[in-house]
């Protein structure tokens, strides 16, 4: 693909702390290279912003700018993580815009996200509902050799799939309703289906479900949104799996569970 | 687990949505196969008779207070889940780029449940009250009808929809009640039987397409009767 610079023009929220009001402001950036990334456009108006020294420089969350420890969140134009399928914001990349575009960001909205400052959000309610359930409680050993626990491959694949999961929270900024249900899902699924992690289903998809609605998170409707957000394409067919497995264990758990 | 947690957590309020939507799904099965009588091209005859048997079975009066329970039920809960769900963004976002990847009817669902509860208020109105208390709240009072062989009164509803479909205006507000009846089952359909657990590839390709041709097939036929009655096609 051919290279070429752009000027742009920037509509950025900015918000002091969580308690402020913020709003937006507009940036304007001169010779972006196409083959930048978009938190490295950022990278370029935050040194400009430095040298002119009238404001603070933007503040945005990333970590591993390849794609795959969900920090970076950004709402780029209307969408989760910016115009790219599957594609984190890190990923994406300065030739998805024209020259002489005008691009809004936002950052994830959502009441159980709340805004640390400018584009940061605080996420820790996942981290809660990880707490909560989304783990094995005994150590399984050292890798066994291999076979000697059977796995079935379908089993397996759906496994691996939801395990890609980074926890970014596209699906939470996508759904009109901010319910979390493809990330629970995705880790009931990815737990569940291995049999390490079979013994504890019922009191996982019990423990992380009652997490999640601590942490205000909203009801799914199952419109889809949240999976064509996604930068991993974690399928919604997860949260019919969790569905499933709430309703089983709603069925047959005899014990009341205290979270 | 306890009942009341299985069925007040998020999932749990989605279960009572799902079964009570599984439930009404149901229902329209039995009223589009009741009312297609219209077309058996008798007078009404047919059709009058399905009627009173509906009207008169004590099983189906029991049912119909199940109905109405179900109804309720997922009305109610169906609008305080959507606005619950409303007030978990208090700072909506400055660009909507619509849901990339969600349909505007799945995104719908409150406002084709309204004018589906409006078309409900109408439709009882025109046909069930007069047909349980007479003519109390009729637009006119229900004609008897008997026929050769038995000594049964029945009610002449089928003469109730011809009068009530002559007007224009209720044939249009009736094909409009079933294309917002044909836009929710479209997602219901399918989404309720995702919301009770169901994530068997095989079995979901089956739930959508048979939902997408419910959706059409039970719409239209509804739709069709106020205008076949308007523009005379039935004997």
């Amino acid at each position: 693909m051919e290279h070429y610079n752009m000027d742009l023009t920037l509509k950025i929220w900015r918000q002091k702390n969580r308690q402020s009001k913020g709003g937006f402001r507009t940036y304007e950036v001169k010779n972006i290279s196409s083959e930048m990334s978009f938190l490295e456009m950022i990278d370029v108006l935050n040194e400009q912003l430095i040298m002119e020294g009238k404001e603070d420089p933007i503040a945005f969350d990333h970590d591993c700018r390849e794609g795959i420890c969900g920090m970076c969140s950004m709402y780029i134009n209307g969408k989760p993580h910016g115009p790219w399928k599957a594609t984190t914001v890190c990923q994406l990349h300065m030739r998805a815009f024209k020259n002489g575009e005008t691009i809004t960001v936002e950052p994830w909205r959502a009441n159980s996200f709340p805004v640390v400052k400018d584009l940061v959000t605080d996420r820790s309610a996942f981290d809660r509902i990880i707490q909560a359930g989304g783990y094995i409680s005994v150590n399984t050993g050292n890798a066994v050799d291999g076979n000697s626990v059977a796995v079935d491959k379908e089993k397996s694949d759906k496994a691996f799939y939801a395990a890609a999961c980074i926890a970014c929270g596209a699906c939470v900024a996508a759904c009109k309703n901010s319910s979390a249900m493809l990330f629970v899902s995705a880790k009931v699924s990815h737990l569940g289906l291995l049999p390490q992690g079979a013994p504890e289903r019922q009191t996982r998809v019990v423990s992380m479900v009652a997490q999640m609605d601590k942490e205000g998170f909203g009801s799914c409707t199952n419109i889809q949104a949240c999976e064509a957000a996604c930068p991993k394409e974690i399928s919604i067919t997860n949260i019919a799996r969790l569905n499933g497995e709430y309703l089983s264990a709603g069925l047959t758990m005899e014990n009341k569970l205290t979270t | 687990m306890t009942w009341k947690q299985m069925f007040t957590s998020s999932v749990g309020k989605k279960f009572v949505m799902a079964l009570t939507g599984i439930f009404l799904i149901s229902f329209l099965v039995v009223h589009v196969g009741l009312n297609a009588c219209i077309w058996a091209n008798d007078n009404g005859k047919m059709f009058n008779v399905a009627a009173h048997f509906m009207g008169t079975t004590i099983l189906v009066r029991i049912m119909e207070i199940g109905l109405f329970l179900g109804i309720i039920v997922h009305l109610v809960q169906g609008y305080i889940l959507n606005l619950q769900n409303q007030k978990r963004r208090s700072v909506g976002y400055a660009v909507e780029y619509g849901n990339r990847g969600s349909k505007w009817y799945s995104r719908s669902m409150g406002l084709l449940g309204t004018l589906l509860l409006l078309f409900l208020i109408m439709h009882i109105w025109h046909f069930w009250t007069p047909s349980r208390f007479g003519g109390m709240w009729s637009v006119q009072p229900l004609s008897e009808v008997t026929y050769p062989g038995t000594q049964i009164e029945y009610h002449n509803l089928y003469a109730e929809m011809l009068t009530v479909f002559q007007n224009p205006i209720i044939v249009i507000l009736y094909v409009i009640g079933c294309i917002s009846l044909a836009y929710h089952l479209m997602h219901g359909f399918e989404s309720s039987f995702r919301t009770v657990g169901v994530h068997n590839n095989r079995y979901l390709t089956l739930i959508r397409y048979t939902g997408r041709g419910f959706s059409i097939i039970v719409s239209l036929a509804f739709a069709m009767m106020p205008v076949s009655m308007y523009l005379g096609w039935v004997k």
